[in-house]
């Protein structure tokens, strides 16, 4: 372990990784990594991009790391894809968008199959965000799961968040709903160059301006990720929301609330793999059949199953 | 047939030079993703180096090459070239295509574990990666 984090500390792209896997599998090795490094970790700019399958997440990511490299940046980039619920395979095809990035050494870029998390991330993304941040990018890239209206957590992972929008897929009812629009620091209509794109721009603004006096307003950027059109200024929206968040204040409190967000999840998995460990699965398959034949309620099974845990 | 979460078996399947006949390439992607593995697919038009890159980035247990251009003979020596030169040597290799019996020796040399030729049944490709990786 010590030598695969010497070779990561002097910037070797194998030990980056490698690592990854191992944080990747879950094991309590994957843990001691993240432990090990991420005191290294905390200096990259963190950059979340959700938005609906087909939005042009994938290519509007390519397009960003290479405005980044335009201007002397490093960039890693982690892309997550769903895992089938059948067979728990994936098909990760989000290194076909950034082809041009795939041999500038500047560039690493990861793809990831969610295994079943919601939410549209991986359950170890937080770790493997923070061993790439710990390898010293200046900027870290997190693509989600094509994300619907609720896939929210991406905004508990990164400090700047960018929801892609698109012209023609909804009235101002829609975005006027509570869920991912919310979470928006940077909103970008992709796909600009399609019919309805001005449309969609006056909608979110108009949806922006109910928002209470004396909040930020996320500003809107238009893109055509695939002619890399408007990329430089959602670059520099990001630069100022960075800057934002440090000249308000607000940065520890962003960086303490993704902390949070952080530790409670992995509180959670490990409380479950506890759970899991000391339950034979042979009991915990008559537990939820009690269940099933309504003996029991789900409740008071999983307090069964908890308290389990809290007293052994 | 799929592993725990925890111990994914993850495949590169890439196409090395200038074909665009995807077809194969995909349905030995599928196959992989419903025999439960993590499948990074790059699409046509790829160069050794890019496939070399890709299976240190993706840091992918397997590597499976599809070709039908005629051209194997050039350009898989040169990405295991390009793999060792990144110091990926341990994982496995295989291709598909069409790949004429004569130069099945030359590519073994090469360390290609298994050729798969029209006609190979899914099930076989996903039971050589199972037995190979090693998971």
């Amino acid at each position: 372990m010590h030598d695969l984090i010497q070779r990561f500390l002097n910037g070797e792209r194998r030990a980056l990784a490698r690592i990854i896997s191992r944080v990747e599998s879950e094991s309590p090795e994957g843990r001691d990594y993240v432990r090990a490094l991420f005191p290294h970790s905390g200096k990259a700019h963190t950059v979340g991009i959700t938005g609906s399958a087909g939005s042009g997440k994938s290519t509007l990511t390519g397009a960003l790391a290479a405005e980044y490299r335009k201007r002397g940046k490093t960039v890693g980039i982690v892309a997550v894809d769903p895992s089938s619920p059948y067979s728990h395979g994936a098909i990760l095809g989000d290194r076909i968008r950034m082809q041009d990035l795939a041999l500038d050494e500047g560039v690493y870029m990861r793809s990831m199959a969610n295994r079943g998390a919601l939410g549209g991330l991986a359950p170890t993304l937080d770790g493997v965000v923070s061993v790439m941040d710990a390898f010293g990018f200046d900027y870290v890239l997190i693509e989600t799961v094509g994300a619907g209206q609720d896939e929210v957590e991406i905004a508990g992972t990164a400090l700047t968040t960018i929801v892609v929008n698109n012209p023609g897929t909804g009235d101002d009812i829609q975005a006027m709903k509570a869920g991912i629009i919310e979470i928006a620091d940077i909103l970008v209509v992709n796909k600009a160059d399609h019919p309805g794109a001005d449309v969609l721009v006056s909608q979110l603004q108009g949806l922006l301006s109910l928002a209470p006096a004396g909040t930020r307003r996320p500003p809107i950027v238009k893109t055509t990720a695939l002619k890399a059109e408007g990329v430089d200024k959602l670059a520099d929206a990001i630069d100022e929301h960075r800057e934002f968040l440090k000249a308000s204040g607000t940065l520890e409190d962003e960086r303490a609330a993704d902390a949070r967000h952080q530790v409670l999840s992995m509180a959670r998995s490990i409380l479950l793999e506890r759970i899991r460990e000391s339950t034979p699965a042979a009991e915990l398959d008559a537990l939820v059949r009690r269940v099933a034949a309504r003996d029991i309620d789900p409740y008071s099974a999983a307090e069964e199953l908890a308290s389990a845990v809290s007293h052994g | 047939m799929t592993a725990p979460a925890s111990q994914k078996i993850r495949v590169l399947i890439a196409k090395p030079g200038l074909d665009g006949h995807d077809r194969g390439a995909k349905v030995v992607a599928r196959a992989l993703r419903d025999g439960g593995c993590e499948v990074i697919y790059t699409g046509i038009r790829q160069t050794p180096q890019m496939i070399a890159e890709a299976a240190l980035q993706e840091d992918v247990d397997v590597v499976g090459l599809s070709i039908l251009s005629g051209a194997h003979l050039e350009l898989f020596p040169r990405v295991v070239e390009e793999l060792k030169k990144r110091g990926v040597e341990d994982v496995i290799l295989f291709c598909g295509g069409i790949i004429p019996e004569e130069d099945t020796r030359t590519l073994e040399e090469l360390g290609f574990k298994a050729i798969f030729r029209p006609g190979t049944n899914t099930q076989d490709i996903v039971k050589f990666v199972y037995e190979h990786a090693n998971k």
